[in-house]
């Protein structure tokens, strides 16, 4: 392990997850040496098999947009491009409003998004019905509808980037922690971990809900508290419907619930905890299958006649404004953050994944300084997302 | 329609039963009222119950217990479980072909949020099961006042007692040796109705442990979700049995011997006419002998050992039947169409690898398999991890005997009572040694000795492996057959002594568990004496004045000789005492009656022609994951079980991994990996599935 030529790389990405898979695959594929460092067994084992899957451009924020959109292009092509089989779906999205102050919100929005070339309308309740013909009907005022939006398997999709990034020769050393940096004055240099040290031109943090602690070690405040969030499968039932069904509604306990049919069948179901979980806790609680049932039943009566298979919980790393934290910083050289996903880390790791490697082989075009731009780790954090 | 119920049974009776009509495919079919969709519909001689939406192979009942969804129905539409969901008249009940559409099914929210606000409950003490375990807990726990909430999820507590029609083995005083399984589960349930502190729910899962260390409850009496959170939690969930990867192995009529025990035993159906059995331990030993008395004709009995693992007795008893047990062979495949007709079976080496060329084919139309059980520990590792204290007991903590079992709640419960801080004397250690006692494994097999002669009538106790078993000493009304009451492992040894002698009572032969205590009488003829041997079976096949073949204890016939009489004692109602006039010669070699009960022998030679299944080796029966699959991962370097999750979706389907979690394994060893390199998958809850309506109604109503 001491041999200098194998602790070399050209570039260590910290976390074999969501954002660093991709990432290594985008940066191993153009030629660069790539080392991926993660501190569970295999790819995807701390937040990336939590997440349920949703890919969607509809954000409201352009940069996000813009990473929604690629990424969307990845997944979407995948298997025809790479033969893996990630269980894509275009299945669309929508956002439903039951009540005039959402419908007001999601309408005005459609205009802003349009604008980013986004294929978005908005459906009026019999419109909508015809999509999603199970919807509760009653108060129903309508909802977005985004076709080219879609879902795919977290868990499959972490497996083929992996797969990919090690044919293209990123080395991945599984079950290794890193415990420091190294640097010489304001160049990071390398990292060291509980088995030994590495070096690169390139360090990235791709931590995800670890982030903050782990910047700490050069000194680095990074506003990244993680809290967490529990989501549940059904059994499979045949299709009822396709696009994730996003209702905004506030209800003791959750700020929003969301909630889609997979390829295989099962119903995919999830909330926003209000207050929120800080922490990175993934423990099932007490109290989420109830009341995630409750708005599940809600919102698609006709599920009340299944059966839940299984709950789990993970981890959004959530920043001050809830849009993720991308791009070099100011006085670190060699050092990159892809943190903060805010929850979409795996409907953005494959955009994320091409704008690192971007940023890494400096050929970086007017979109990629657009998003790094607005996702800047020396923004004001002032702004507020919409679209949760 | 086939009429595959049991009719008469020499130790079970046979309740009277309304018959309620049903519609399967909307034809017409007769079911008991009570029993579950599964049962009725093998009893009208469907197995096949749906096919799997992943490639269309046909589905059955499998665990018979909840766990996996492989009995899938419709019922009114509705996708239930049918080994859990009883018959109701007029149901119409479809098959289950691929993914269930419920798209037709009321829509209306219904009177889901009609509920009111649900509080945690907090208790000192959740036991979670009622089996040998938890109820000798709950009952050690209730003379001393402590309040437990003990919950099942079967309508019947007893565990896996109800299911066990055999005399138990064991300490007579402590654990009710001598005592069938059935009548224990009745006792301890009666004691369980006397104690004030002790609360009972049935039809209750357990389905999870949460965060804050609660346990989430599904109480299906009146369809309630309820949030239990108790200081002290004992797991006394018993065992799940382990699978086998064969090819054909999810065919319809394969199951494991606990769905077999509850369908021919609880509910009194019968699954098969052909049985074919493997595992030679006493799992495998007593459900084929079960079967027997169901009359079901057991075809073969394989096992990959060189020797039966299980109790020499249990062993005997089938061999009594002229039932074939084959030692070191295994099952290679089950054929047939939709539902098993043959197995193929061969001979292995030393290695446990099949011998080419050794490969023979068996007709038969049940397969059991009994391989060994696992603890049932998902409940321990969460409580442990979430830091709720909990304790298990039974084969939940460590497989071995419900006489073990039994005595584990009893040390658990006064463990827990010091946790409480409860004024009671530590264990002695008297009783650690004495579970140890209970829980050990059977001893070698001696070679039959040579039987002593003890005057003019005498016991001989023809039981010849160590295991921990005392009613035949413990009966005796003269004290003369003794063990050593320190270590209940020994053998019997009859003795005379203080001028007592036997007076012929023939307790000795109703009582012993093995059937291996037969009673010399030449009292009345020096030259003929009679030898009195006890038979589970019904009286019908049995007759004074039959020539009756007898055999040794290794089943080898010795000649046939007339029945003179018959009786059975009162306290041993369920057990004929068979007395065989026969030669003096022979007469302390005799051990058993070989009877030709009301089953066929094996189906005869002409080896029909069988469609070749096409199913290749399934791991995972819920998502059909083949070991082709999940040996192509492992191979590509995959040491990470949640990889093979992730990429196959193995474990992830309705019963979370309980059944091919530990076959993976087994690939991985058969690659050479040692399973310390290898991650486990992380176990989450639900840990059986429950309806979301249900869980609905829960929803606590936060003030806002």
């Amino acid at each position: 392990m001491n041999d200098s030529s194998q602790n070399t790389f050209d570039c260590i990405i910290i976390g074999a997850g969501s954002i660093g898979t991709p990432a290594a695959f985008y940066i191993a594929k153009s030629g660069l040496k790539v080392l991926v460092i993660d501190r569970y067994p295999s790819v995807g084992q701390a937040s990336n098999k939590h997440a349920i899957g949703g890919i969607r451009a509809t954000h409201s924020d352009p940069a996000k947009i813009h990473l929604g959109n690629r990424s969307l292009k990845v997944f979407s092509t995948w298997e025809t491009e790479f033969g893996d089989d990630i269980e894509w779906q275009e299945g669309g999205y929508s956002y439903v409003a039951y009540d005039q102050e959402n419908a007001a919100l999601l309408k005005a929005l459609i205009l802003e998004q349009q604008q980013h070339n986004l294929e978005i309308s908005w459906l009026d309740a019999p419109d909508l019905l015809k999509i999603i013909p199970k919807l509760n009907p009653q108060d129903l005022l309508g909802g977005t509808f985004s076709p080219e939006d879609g879902s795919a398997s977290p868990l499959k999709s972490a497996f083929a980037f992996h797969k990919r990034a090690a044919e293209a020769d990123a080395v991945f050393n599984f079950n290794e922690t890193v415990v420091d940096f190294i640097s010489e004055g304001s160049r990071i240099k390398g990292v060291v971990t509980d088995k030994g040290k590495y070096y690169s031109q390139w360090v990235i943090n791709a931590a995800g809900g670890w982030a903050k602690p782990l910047s700490k070690k050069i000194g680095l405040d990074v506003p990244v508290e993680p809290d967490s969030h529990e989501a549940a499968i059904t059994e499979p039932v045949a299709r009822i419907f396709y696009p994730m069904i996003v209702d905004m509604r506030k209800r003791p306990g959750s700020a929003n619930f969301y909630f889609y049919q997979h390829p295989t069948g099962k119903i995919i179901f999830c909330m926003t905890p209000d207050p929120p979980i800080l922490g990175t806790h993934t423990i099932a609680s007490s109290d989420f299958l109830s009341k995630a049932s409750r708005r599940l039943i809600e919102i698609m009566p006709v599920l009340r006649h299944i059966r839940v298979r299984r709950v789990w919980r993970g981890t959004y790393p959530m920043t001050p404004d809830g849009s993720p934290i991308i791009g070099k910083v100011n006085g670190l050289d060699g050092f990159i953050l892809a943190v903060g996903m805010c929850g979409q880390g795996f409907m953005f790791g494959p955009g994320v994944g091409q704008l690192v490697s971007h940023l890494v082989l400096n050929e970086l075009d007017e979109a990629d300084k657009i998003i790094l731009d607005n996702l800047s780790f020396h923004r004001k954090f002032e702004s507020e997302e919409m679209l949760k | 329609m086939p009429h595959n119920r049991i009719t008469q049974h020499p130790i079970l009776e046979i309740p009277e039963k309304q018959t309620i009509e049903f519609y399967w495919q909307n034809q017409p079919l007769q079911a008991k009222q009570g029993e579950t969709i599964a049962s009725a519909l093998i009893a009208n001689g469907i197995n096949i119950f749906g096919h799997h939406p992943k490639d269309d192979s046909p589905l059955g009942l499998f665990c018979a217990n909840g766990q996996c969804s492989q009995c899938l129905v419709l019922v009114n539409g509705k996708p239930v479980k049918s080994c859990m969901t009883t018959v109701t008249p007029g149901i119409s009940v479809m098959p289950a072909d691929g993914l269930p559409d419920i798209s037709g099914l009321p829509d209306s929210e219904s009177s889901v949020y009609q509920e009111g606000i649900k509080e945690i409950i907090e208790i000192p003490v959740l036991i979670i099961g009622g089996g040998p375990a938890g109820l000798s807990a709950a009952i050690e726990l209730g003379k001393l006042g402590v309040d437990v909430l003990l919950v099942d999820d079967k309508s019947q507590l007893g565990g896996k007692l109800v299911l066990q029609t055999h005399r138990f083995f064991g300490s007579t005083k402590a654990v009710y040796a001598g005592t069938r399984g059935i009548d224990i589960a009745v006792k301890l349930s009666e004691q369980i109705k006397s104690m004030a502190t002790v609360d009972v729910w049935l039809e209750t899962t357990a389905v999870g442990i949460f965060e804050e260390k609660t346990v989430g409850l599904w109480r299906a009496t009146d369809n309630q979700y309820i949030l239990i959170k108790p200081e002290v939690l004992l797991v006394a969930t018993g065992a799940r049995e382990r699978s086998l990867p064969f090819k054909g192995n999810t065919l319809p009529g394969i199951y494991g011997a606990g769905a077999f025990q509850t369908l021919a035993n609880r509910d009194l159906v019968k699954p098969a006419t052909n049985l074919f059995i493997v595992g030679g331990g006493n799992v495998g030993l007593i459900a084929g002998y079960h079967a027997l008395q169901a009359g079901i004709n057991v075809v073969a009995l394989v096992e990959a050992l060189p020797e039966c693992g299980g109790y020499r007795v249990h062993r005997d008893k089938l061999a009594r039947f002229n039932v074939p047990i084959l030692t070191s062979q295994t099952i290679l495949e089950a054929k047939g169409k939709d539902h098993v007709q043959s197995v193929v079976i061969a001979q292995v080496d030393d290695t446990f690898k099949p011998i080419q060329g050794t490969e023979q084919e068996i007709q038969c139309d049940c397969v059991l398999i009994a391989v060994g059980l696992n603890p049932v520990d998902e409940f321990f590792h969460k409580a442990k991890e979430v830091g709720l204290t909990v304790f298990a007991a039974g084969d939940a903590a460590e497989i071995a005997e419900a006489s073990a079992a039994m005595f584990a709640g009893k040390i658990k419960a006064n463990e827990i009572a010091q946790v409480l801080n409860l004024d009671v004397p530590e264990v002695p250690e008297q009783w650690r040694k004495f579970e140890t006692i209970l829980k050990s494994k059977p001893g070698e097999v001696q070679p039959i000795k040579q039987q002593e002669i003890h005057g003019d009538v005498f016991p001989v106790t023809h039981c010849r492996q160590e295991i921990p078993c005392d009613p035949c000493s413990s009966i005796c009304p003269q004290g003369l057959i003794q063990i050593d009451p320190e270590n209940i492992r020994a053998l019997p040894e009859f003795c005379t002594f203080d001028g007592k002698n036997c007076i012929g009572c023939e307790r000795c032969v109703a009582i012993c568990p093995g059937l291996a205590v037969t009673l010399v009488d030449f009292r009345k003829d020096a030259q003929h004496p009679t030898v009195s041997i006890p038979l589970e079976f019904s009286k019908e096949y049995i007759h004074v004045g039959d020539i009756v073949p007898v055999t040794d204890i290794d089943g080898q016939v010795l000649g046939k000789y007339p029945v003179v009489s018959m009786r059975t004692l009162r306290q041993f109602s369920s057990t004929l005492i068979v007395r065989v006039q026969v030669p003096a010669a022979i007469a302390t070699d005799i051990s058993g009656i070989q009877l030709v009960a009301g089953w066929d022998r094996p189906a005869s030679e002409d080896e029909k022609y069988l469609e070749q299944t096409d199913q290749e080796t399934i791991i995972c029966r819920c998502e059909h994951v083949t070991a082709d699959e999940i040996r192509a991962l492992i191979r590509e370097g995959v040491r990470d079980i949640n990889q093979i999750k992730a990429e196959t979706k193995a474990t992830m389907g309705s019963c979370g991994g309980k059944t091919c979690l530990t076959l993976i394994k087994k690939i991985f060893r058969e690659e050479g990996i040692p399973l310390e390199t290898v991650t486990d998958p992380t176990q989450r809850p639900v840990f059986v599935e429950m309806p979301l309506e249900t869980l609905a109604k829960n929803q606590q109503e936060d003030v806002e």
